[in-house]
């Protein structure tokens, strides 16, 4: 295990399906946190619309692969942030988006739902304490 | 002459409902799908521009792409109707020509 632990933080800005960014940034996660560093996903603009429930993409044709979303505490992801403004300017709330639990599998510690909604200012702040940013 | 238009793009990230409203005919109808979805969702910022559009023509939306994003017909703008891929292909063949706003 590497010693040096960097915060990674994942900044999602597409919607799904449309276009290939939110597939291909849910992959580069689940690569990352193979690597035992502090993972950070952060949802903006239509980014958002990636964790909506009730997908059901059978009539499109598609993989619907937003239950992924779900297991992302499983794999290590312990913070997930999603912007306020963005969900407003889509009439949405945190109703409309999946639950994510976590769960440290030594000290059995659980969180029901890591999906935090925060505002523009934290996420400037979280942006800034980040040591790397993936951009999608 | 009547031409079908179609939007496939994110009215929160493009500009192409946008442009579509403003240069199609009035009376011509507007049919939204893949990521043009998002526009005809009640509450959000796009809301008032698809409202006023439907004092003048048809918007349809396509039920696939709204469902595999999450969303119900009931979440939908009133007034907007929700065809599947016969309905776009009858759209189509009613229509004279297709302008797809990419």
């Amino acid at each position: 295990m590497s010693e040096v632990v960097k915060k990674f933080l994942y900044l999602n800005r597409k919607a799904p399906y449309g276009t290939i960014y939110a597939w291909e940034s849910l992959e580069v996660v689940l690569i990352g946190a193979a690597f035992d560093q502090e993972v950070r996903v952060m949802f903006v603009d239509d980014g958002v619309y990636q964790l909506t429930t009730g997908q059901d993409t059978k009539g499109m044709g598609v993989k619907n692969f937003s239950p992924t979303y779900r297991t992302l505490g499983d794999y290590e992801v312990k913070s997930i942030y999603v912007d306020k403004d963005s969900l407003e300017a889509r009439g949405l709330t945190q109703d409309d988006l999946v639950a994510i639990a976590w769960e440290d599998w030594e000290t059995e510690e659980e969180i029901e739902n890591i999906v935090e909604v925060v505002d523009a200012a934290r996420i400037s702040e979280l942006m800034e304490e980040s040591d790397v940013i993936f951009s999608f | 002459m009547s031409i079908l238009n179609t939007v496939n793009k994110s009215p929160f990230e493009r500009n192409a409902l946008e442009s579509c409203l403003k240069f199609a005919n009035r009376g011509d109808p507007v049919l939204l799908f893949e990521d043009g979805v998002y526009a005809v969702l009640k509450g959000t910022s796009a809301e008032g521009q698809v409202k006023a559009a439907l004092d003048t023509q048809s918007i349809y939306v396509l039920g696939p792409d709204l469902a595999g994003r999450g969303f119900s017909e009931d979440r939908v703008i009133e007034g907007v109707k929700v065809v599947d891929y016969a309905g776009f292909v009858d759209l189509s063949a009613e229509n004279d020509k297709v302008q797809a706003w990419l």
